[in-house]
């Protein structure tokens, strides 16, 4: 595999301008060389030509399944019609994301700028960004950013003296993940209810009001101009073989610097974890890393070193998603992890269809069971053949994705499950029926700063003599873990049994 | 504003607001003014990025320090909220995390009248495309 590794951390292009400039006043936006792509794409360029730019330079969807921007632009834009539309896909339903909000909080005139650049290409006047309602702010920049591109004739009528008309509004979801798939979030636009119908007929053929539309996820058109200013072999000279430019990610967990980075494509694991992200928190040992939200699944150590893309992620079992990065360490569970995102997902299924509706509930009884000691070995079986029986027959990609944790972490956890089951231990020390809280005698001190504080009164024990957890009335709170200043407690998977 | 009819045009005005930026940030420039950015995101926001920005703005005026406070979105330093950019005329920006009055304050005194860096300082760890 081709290697380009620029080993210089962080390039921002998506995040060019944020924390750079003030998001609401245009002025300086401009003074950043917003709108200048816009510029010349109107005066110098045919639409034709500014997608083969696209094309060429190999930018991919950063929305989830990475489809070539250039390709989706040249179709809408031969797909004919009287009417068509540009749709930003701001809705961003990832839990632990918040790329997309960080632009359009810090940058917002680089997504107008691009959609008024797609509306010409596929020959579109006007453009529609769906944005959860649960983002305000970015809601409010959005409004001011429109307002002052309006008057400054950056949008709406004869833009830049060119004769191209190109208007933006919003539209407002209430935050349902369903909603962040296209034609859930089309139908949702049109004030029906927010569920995906199948595909064919894809949006560039039949999309917002049965019209020809374009859709892209924020990042996607925050690349958009500096591809057109700086040239496609600019662009496609970063990153992997198949995967060109940057991603943002938005870095949570159990991570010293927890924050939004932007990376070359082929940037490693480890040193996104390590270099950018400051280690794990307190020297902890690092076990996984969430990617691709619910639809993706865990990277492990074995991966820390894989050049991060679209195809090497697939191929190690998660996917790219919106770029939410969660990392664990040995205090996370992965079945309960597996059993978060279940959950996340029962919630979240519109309900439309069966597989969706009842398979992931199912999925979930069973983890659920086995968090409790309660799994056998047969519903390890179960968990797989369900899991792919739900991704082959499921409706909308949500389906189709949303046993991939539980795959995945089936894959590269099977021990932890198998404990699990058999052993009845959680060694992580988050299934509450699963492991212990132990008294070590030899450095109990007997302030009794723990018996104390021990809602259940499970704690017994003479002053200045060590204490006693009895394992049975425990309800493993942890308050006597957080309050011992001597480390003297500590998760066993054995009880200890007085004699 | 009026509207920008042409290319040139937006490339014009492109320029005088670079030249006019450069001019606040040259040491040579009796209006030379100190600039300040706060990241101000929602998760700025949420820990307290905008009382940082009113006291910055109110302290640097009653101490007669010529400076402009503006706002800005994340700065990618999640962990170090409220995190905030000085940028001293003709020298490099310098990013401090964790900003509250105190820490302001001491922004103020040692790091912008006297040029002494104070604890707290982020390094930049990535380049731009300009
Ligand atoms: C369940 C589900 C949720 C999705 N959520 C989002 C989302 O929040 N934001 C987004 O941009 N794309 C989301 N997508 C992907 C969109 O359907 C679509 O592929 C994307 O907006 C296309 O833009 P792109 O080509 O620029 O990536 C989701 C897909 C599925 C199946």
């Amino acid at each position: 595999m081709e290697k380009q590794i620029t080993q210089q951390g962080q390039l921002r292009i998506a995040l060019r301008n944020c924390g750079m400039l003030d998001p609401e006043n245009i002025a300086e936006s401009i003074a950043r060389d917003a709108y200048q792509a816009l510029g010349k794409v109107l005066k110098e360029l045919s639409p034709q030509e500014c997608i083969n730019i696209l094309k060429q330079s190999g930018l991919r969807g950063r929305g989830g399944a990475g489809f070539p921007t250039g390709l989706k632009w040249e179709i809408a834009s031969k797909s004919q019609s009287d009417q068509k539309y540009v749709v930003c896909n701001a809705d961003e339903g990832d839990p632990g994301a918040f790329m997309d909000r960080s632009i359009l909080e810090g940058d917002p005139h680089s997504v107008l700028e691009a959609m008024a650049i797609c509306g010409y290409c596929i020959g579109a006047d006007k453009g529609l960004i769906y944005i959860r309602a649960e983002y305000p702010l970015a809601i409010k920049r959005l409004r001011i950013a429109i307002d002052q591109a309006m008057e400054d004739g950056l949008l709406g009528k004869n833009i830049l003296g060119s004769g191209f008309n190109f208007e933006i509004k919003l539209r407002y979801g209430a935050g349902a993940f369903v909603c962040g798939e296209e034609t859930a979030l089309i139908h949702s636009m049109e004030g029906k209810r927010g569920e995906p119908t199948n595909k064919p007929p894809f949006p560039a053929t039949s999309g917002f009001m049965k019209k020809p539309t374009n859709v892209n996820n924020v990042e996607t058109f925050a690349n958009i101009a500096p591809i057109i200013l700086k040239g496609p072999d600019w662009f496609s000279s970063i990153g992997t073989k198949n995967s060109k430019g940057t991603k943002v990610f938005a870095l949570a967990g159990k991570i010293n610097n927890v924050g939004l980075i932007e990376v070359p494509m082929g940037t490693s694991l480890r040193e996104i974890i390590y270099e950018i992200g400051g280690g794990i928190k307190e020297d902890k040992k690092f076990k996984a890393v969430q990617t691709g939200g619910p639809s993706g699944g865990c990277l492990t150590e074995k991966h820390l070193d894989t050049p991060i893309d679209y195809e090497n992620l697939i191929e190690a079992g998660s996917m790219m998603g919106s770029g939410g990065m969660i990392v664990m360490d040995e205090n996370d569970c992965m079945v309960s992890v597996a059993k978060f995102y279940l959950d996340f997902i029962v919630g979240e299924s519109c309900g439309k269809c069966t597989p969706c509706r009842v398979g992931n509930k199912r999925l979930y009884e069973i983890l659920e069971k086995i968090t409790q000691g309660k799994g056998v070995m047969k519903d390890l079986e179960k968990l797989k053949n369900l899991s792919y029986i739900i991704k082959d027959t499921a409706l909308c990609g949500l389906g189709q994705t949303s046993p991939n944790p539980v795959l995945s972490t089936l894959e590269n956890f099977y021990d932890e499950y198998y404990e699990h089951v058999v052993e009845k231990k959680c060694r992580a020390g988050h299934c509450k029926n699963l492991f212990h809280y132990v008294i070590n005698e030899e450095l109990c001190v007997g302030c009794a700063a723990c018996k104390r504080c021990c809602p259940v009164h499970a704690i017994t024990g003479d002053k200045r003599m060590p204490h006693y957890i009895d394992s049975n009335i425990c309800i493993r709170c942890g308050e006597c873990i957080e309050k011992c200043s001597f480390d003297a407690i500590s998760i066993q998977l054995e009880p200890k049994i007085l004699v | 504003m009026t509207r920008i009819k042409s290319l040139d045009e937006l490339k014009n005005k492109r320029d005088e607001l670079k030249s006019a930026l450069s001019l606040l940030d040259d040491p040579d420039n009796p209006d030379r003014k100190v600039q300040i950015k706060v990241a101000m995101a929602t998760c700025g926001i949420a820990s307290g990025a905008r009382s940082i920005k009113d006291f910055l703005t109110a302290e640097l005026s009653k101490r007669n320090i010529p400076s402009v406070v503006t706002q800005t979105g994340c700065m990618g330093y999640c962990y170090a909220e409220p995190t905030i950019e000085v940028k001293l005329p003709g020298r490099e920006a310098v990013i401090f995390g964790y900003v509250d009055r105190i820490k302001a304050d001491e922004i103020i005194e040692k790091y912008i009248k006297k040029g002494e860096l104070t604890e707290g300082v982020i390094p930049r760890n990535y380049s731009t495309i300009d």
